[in-house]
């Protein structure tokens, strides 16, 4: 049994969270309400945060498990918690999010919300969560850490109290979501009964120990006799809570209301870091607990369908749309279901050198960087005309060339035009998927892709041939926005043109996840 | 084992979570959706600490000189008390959100919060 200190030390970028959240708030219960500095003392803590996420990347992963010696019998588990290369690949994924959220945001939220550390604590809290999410190797925790990203999330959303747009956003995403966690706990409630533990892999541990994976791969017999016929709607039921917080179709309803509404900031948040994290639980789940067990082929069916339905129903809907970050919302659904071609192709063959799950990772490390320069755009305008409706961008090019440009380069990479990002992370999910002989999945994704050329080009045609709206002057952007969007458009160029050091890095953070059977017959 | 077979728990509990289902989905106040929301996750703690009952891996221990079998984790018991404290985070929050939406808009009829839609 190792010693408390060095189990601690796995833990260190979220402790430093936790304490940034505290520092923040008692600094603004310190200062009294006269504007201070939240946002610099929050991006403190994300970039230490980010500094013990790339010390403990050179570290051995995270080794525990619970040996208790009852009279008699031996109870051996794994630990609740895994600290190894595909968590600090989502860590440093949620980090810089975070990272660039706040640098985009600060400006905006300095005149519209008097409570900015309560804002930023909660933020900080919010990011915890994920990097929870992206480590947990127990239904308990998996359960525990997506409901606290869950309801941060629902308080972010309706965060500007004085905007009742703000508050039926966080309502109607409140609505949605304690709906589908009670359905995905009570899935959690069966699978236990299932297996008799809510431990999820044997990770690093010894083989003799009873986990959830263990029993789905018959390694371990059921705990409860008969009860194997629960186990397909119960992993359904699961799927529902993580699908929501990706927004899957069909679990989807709430994004375009929660994003529209809640303060563009926190809507750039959504659009990334939830999803992220959403990837991370998915991804574990389906392949180190599911992946052994008989019950796969049927999954890598159901999952395809969901991917297309998102791909399908996100585009066409976005069609429609008037208000941006509404657009926006359907865009990262259908981004969503890209990037979930990756997990429908995956363990059926594979493009050279990358992984199918990598290919989701690449995609995922792609579109975080583009979607938030868009974002970062996005806010701006918001925070200059106060609305984000379409006719707000008319003339950007006209107020700030270098923002309808950047505009220009994000939305060109989210259609995957090459040599930008997007494209490469569009290249690798369809690629595997026609690697894999999923040449449907591959299809659709190209052909409704080619519809989101119509909605992003709305975009473009009013930020470059229309005309400004009477008294919209030059655009003046605050020098950490502009940073934000300098930061995307190299990330963007730079993954597009040289993607072979972020490919190796997909690659090795999926290979740790590969499924339990393998990584105990490489034992 | 105990008397009751497991079906029966698990036959209440899917009960339960059912009628909070179907609250969910045909109310249209903001609060009733809630209560459906609390019915479900009671129907969660229910099925948890009845399948700890039945699931647990049991361990041979003597007690006073004789031989019994204990339930050798809490696994069940712990979810069911994380889940008490989770429906109450969330009542928290949803009854904020709602009071905070009947601020502004005098109703927490679902129907009529349609500022947002497209």
């Amino acid at each position: 049994m190792p010693n408390l200190d060095s189990i601690l030390i796995h833990f260190s970028p979220e402790l430093v969270l936790a304490l940034g959240a505290l520092v923040v708030l008692l600094y603004d219960i310190a200062i009294r309400g006269r504007d201070g500095r939240q946002a610099q003392l929050t991006l403190v803590a994300l970039v230490l945060a980010l500094g013990a996420t790339f010390w403990l990347w050179g570290q051995p992963p995270l080794a525990i498990f619970e040996a208790r010696g009852a009279a008699g019998g031996a109870v051996v588990r794994p630990g609740a918690f895994i600290s190894d290369g595909y968590t600090h690949f989502f860590r440093l994924i949620g980090l810089l999010t975070t990272l660039l959220v706040v640098l985009s945001g600060m400006v905006y939220l300095r005149g519209r919300t008097p409570f900015k550390g309560e804002f930023y604590a909660l933020l900080l809290c919010a990011v915890m969560a994920m990097n929870l999410m992206a480590g947990a190797n127990d239904l308990i925790v998996v359960a525990l850490a997506i409901e606290f990203l869950s309801i941060t999330s629902y308080v972010l959303t309706a965060f500007l109290r004085s905007d009742p747009a703000s508050i039926e956003a966080g309502l109607k995403y409140f609505l949605y979501g304690s709906v589908t966690s009670a359905a995905m706990l009570f899935g959690i409630s069966l699978i236990y009964g299932v297996a008799g533990t809510t431990s999820l892999t044997p990770a690093y541990a010894p083989e003799a120990m009873r986990t959830v994976a263990g029993v789905l791969a018959e390694h371990d017999t059921i705990a409860v006799a008969g009860l194997e016929s629960v186990l397909l709607p119960a992993i359904m039921l699961v799927l529902a809570g993580v699908g929501f917080k990706i927004a899957l179709v069909p679990f989807h309803q709430w994004s375009p209301d929660a994003y529209e509404g809640a303060p563009t900031p926190v809507t750039a948040f959504l659009s990334v870091g939830p999803k992220a994290a959403g990837f991370a639980v998915l991804l574990r789940l389906m392949t180190r607990v599911f992946g052994d067990s008989g019950l796969m082929s049927g999954w890598m069916g159901m999952i395809g369908l969901i991917a297309i339905l998102t791909m399908v129903l996100g585009n066409i809907a976005a069609l429609t749309q008037s208000n941006v970050k509404r657009l926006m919302a359907y865009s990262s659904i259908a981004q969503a279901g890209y990037m979930l071609v990756g997990l429908a192709a995956y363990g059926q063959g594979q493009l050279a050198g990358l992984d199918p799950l990598g290919s989701t990772l690449l995609f995922l490390l792609a579109y975080i960087f583009t979607n938030l320069g868009a974002f970062a755009i996005i806010i701006a305008i918001d925070h200059a005309a106060g609305s984000s409706e379409l006719e707000a961008f008319s003339g950007l090019m006209k107020r700030s060339p270098f923002l309808a440009i950047a505009l220009a380069v994000f939305l060109f990479s989210l259609i995957g035009i090459p040599p930008l990002s997007g494209f490469v992370g569009k290249f690798a999910v369809f690629g595997s998927a026609v690697a894999a002989g999923q040449i449907p999945l591959a299809v659709i994704g190209v052909l409704t892709g080619v519809i989101s050329v119509v909605y992003y080009f709305r975009i473009l045609r009013e930020a470059f041939f229309g005309q400004p709206v009477e008294g919209a002057g030059r655009l003046t952007v605050a020098p950490s926005l502009t940073f934000v969007v300098a930061v995307a458009l190299v990330m963007t160029f730079a993954i597009g043109l040289a993607p072979g050091a972020f490919v190796d890095m997909a690659n090795q953070a999926a290979a740790l996840i590969a499924p339990a059977g393998e990584m105990l017959a490489g034992h | 084992m105990p008397a009751i077979p497991v079906w029966w728990y698990l036959m209440v509990a899917t009960g339960l979570f059912s009628i909070g289902l179907y609250a969910t989905l045909t109310r249209r106040n903001a609060v009733n959706v809630l209560m459906g929301v609390e019915l479900m996750l009671n129907a969660v703690n229910l099925n948890a600490v009845a399948l700890w009952r039945y699931a647990s891996p049991t361990v041979s221990a003597t007690v006073d000189g004789q031989s019994v079998q204990l339930l050798s984790t809490l696994d069940g018991q712990v979810f069911a008390i994380f889940v008490i404290a989770l429906a109450a985070a969330e009542a928290a929050v949803g009854l904020a959100l709602i009071i905070a939406v009947y601020r502004s808009r005098r109703t927490v009829e679902l129907e009529q919060l349609d500022m947002l839609q497209g």
